[in-house]
């Protein structure tokens, strides 16, 4: 193998991670929801486009760097979770699946055509950010708010963890997970830890859209991808398992870059959705999901 | 019981009033074009024809046999690009190229059907997804079929053989005739055995399977049918815009749209899907005739509306509103 080849190795691969450390995020969003309540929010991509429009939108008006507005889109997109839980999935959490479906899929088609019809199809762009340029990283040259974004996916996938793992909500969380009846004698409100995992997996896009938006493009068709990909990381890594979403992330990460730059650019999201169909069909509990 | 002598009516149990309305209904469609030459309302009916066709196609399966589907598209672009390119390659009479199309999509939707049914509720409608997806993308890819750029049909002398026409009222002429063909092959399936079989799959599938029903077959054949009518449909699009490409005929947008349109009618209902286009087609063509291009999403966005209302207020759709059930 030619030293250049290798180089164009290294470097695909560690850009593949960084982007995975964001799908990794996305995906858990999505996971918590599903593992507390077995519902697919097929919404989630667009929370994610309603959290990059947001920190856009934060820094035309106020000049506020997404950095900085990362905390308050999170706050709002928090609230936004809490409020559709409440509004929309309530009323449909004993309905048929049918059902399910169409409330969050109707919800994908409100927000994404909203954000057509307030902003245009047109792409968009944060001109200038605290921070940019790139970085020398092992010979791969890294942009850095990819870099930042990469950490601060992984902050707040080690925070959520955390949260669920070590304190007594989390543990809460779990146990409605486990057993919604048996919680509800130990007098866990499940309403409550529903609402609850609906602000998790939305603030976990927020987190992810606000360090998008630092180095992404901003457009209503944005969520469609990322939250496929959510998706299918979710389903690699186990419907509900939250280790499950990290390894699956970066597998998705890294594979999809490799894919971009060995097989096809135009292919490489065709060679992520074959990896879905492949995990599901041979191991449907994903990696690391519970049969 | 049937008395001997007595006519078999194809519409039982319809009491009179019913009976008429619909008799009344037929005739007006029958002779609209005689009265209306407008193009642009003649161009509307034949697009509520045909989305009442696809939304039907998909309600075979997504609604009878309770498989939802978000990437019927594919079959439609298969029997657009199957006409099309036996046309352009063969030159092929579309009629028989339309059945070319709809056999192509029948085993291309049994190929990936067969694998796909062994998963359950959010697991399939992810794979059909990511399905469409894969399929789009190849299409862009490939070079033969025109890639992105697409592929204009030939322009032949207009003709019922050529299945091409100058004006537009052959065109209303044949999609209407495509949707009561599709409308009498729906209600023969929900009379017959197969549709309790498909509402058994659909309600509750451990116990169909416990009482002998091989589920997959079922689902399979509830598949077949509903690919078969989407490729239908993509050939007569074919036929009416004689230029197609990925993004015409393949979209996951479209795979939305008639899903969506059933779902808004009422899932699993004779008349939903024509109920659902009848409303959601003039919602777009007029929002984009008078509110400024196709870009604004105005329609879609009263869709996502009415789907989450239609999810939490009323799952049957707006026939269950109609029927009261």
């Amino acid at each position: 193998m030619s030293e250049a080849t290798s180089a164009i190795i290294v470097q695909t691969i560690f850009t593949g991670l960084l982007w995975g450390c964001i799908y990794a995020l996305i995906a858990l969003g999505l996971t918590v929801i599903f593992g507390v309540m077995d519902i697919v929010n097929f919404a989630h991509g667009e929370f994610l486009m309603a959290s990059m429009f947001l920190a856009y939108l934060f820094n035309v008006w106020w000049g506020l760097d997404p950095l900085l507005a990362l905390p308050l889109v999170t706050i709002v997109l928090f609230f936004f979770g809490v409020g559709t839980y409440r509004v929309l999935i309530r009323p449909v959490l004993n309905a048929p699946m049918l059902a399910q479906i169409f409330a969050t899929f109707g919800l994908l088609v409100f927000l994404r055509s909203l954000a057509q019809f307030l902003f245009s199809a047109d792409y968009r762009m944060i001109e200038t950010v605290a921070v940019g340029g790139r970085v020398e990283v092992l010979g791969a040259f890294l942009a850095r708010p990819q870099l930042v974004a990469a950490a601060g996916a992984m902050i707040m996938f080690a925070l959520v963890y955390l949260f669920i793992t070590k304190t007594k909500t989390g543990w809460a969380l779990q146990a409605v997970a486990e057993n919604k009846q048996a919680a509800a004698l130990m007098g866990i409100n499940s309403d409550r830890m529903f609402a609850l995992a609906w602000g998790i997996g939305a603030a976990c896009v927020g987190v992810a859209g606000a360090l998008l938006a630092n180095f992404y493009y901003v457009f209503p068709e944005v969520g469609a991808i990322f939250g496929f990909l959510a998706f299918v990381t979710v389903a690699l890594g186990g419907f509900g398992s939250v280790p499950g979403a990290f390894f699956a992330g970066l597998i998705i990460g890294v594979t999809e870059s490799l894919a971009g730059v060995f097989i096809l650019p135009s292919l490489k999201y065709a060679v992520v959705f074959v990896i879905y169909l492949l995990v599901v069909l041979i191991r449907p509990r994903g990696l690391m999901g519970t049969a | 019981m049937q008395e001997p002598g007595q006519k078999i009516s194809l519409i039982p149990n319809v009491n009179l009033k019913t009976g008429a309305v619909l008799g009344v209904i037929f005739l007006v469609l029958a002779f609209f074009p005689a009265f209306v030459s407008s193009p642009f309302y003649l161009h509307l009916m034949i697009l509520i024809f045909l989305y009442s066709l696809l939304g039907g196609a998909w309600n075979i399966l997504g609604g009878y046999a309770g498989q939802v589907s978000l990437g019927h598209a594919v079959y439609f672009g298969l029997g657009a690009y199957t006409s099309t390119m036996l046309l352009l390659e063969l030159n092929l009479s579309p009629w028989l190229g339309m059945l070319a199309g709809g056999l192509a999509a029948v085993l291309v939707s049994l190929a990936l059907g067969y694998p796909c049914f062994r998963l359950r509720g959010h697991y399939f409608v992810i794979a059909t997804i990511a399905l469409g997806e894969i399929v789009f993308v190849l299409f862009v890819n490939w070079a033969w079929v025109g890639g992105a750029v697409g592929k204009y049909l030939p322009i032949l002398p207009a003709s019922l053989a050529s299945f091409q026409f100058a004006r537009k009222a052959p065109y209303y002429y044949i999609a209407f005739a495509f949707l009561g063909a599709q409308l009498l092959c729906t209600y023969l399936m929900e009379k017959s055995y197969l549709g309790y079989y498909f509402r058994a799959v659909k309600d509750d599938p451990d116990a169909a399977r416990s009482l002998g029903i091989n589920i997959t077959r079922y689902k399979l054949v509830a598949m077949a049918l509903s690919a078969f009518f989407m490729a239908v449909g993509g050939t007569f699009y074919a036929q009416y815009v004689l230029y197609i490409d990925p993004e015409s005929v393949l979209p996951m947008m479209l795979s939305i749209q008639v899903c969506l349109i059933a779902i808004l009618g009422g899932v699993g209902t004779l008349w939903g899907p024509v109920l659902g286009a009848a409303i959601m087609i003039p919602l777009s063509e007029f929002s984009r005739a008078y509110l400024g291009g196709g870009g604004t999403a105005l329609d879609l966005l009263i869709y996502g509306l009415l789907i989450m209302i239609i999810a939490v207020a009323k799952p049957s759709g707006l026939m269950g509103i109609i029927t009261r059930k």
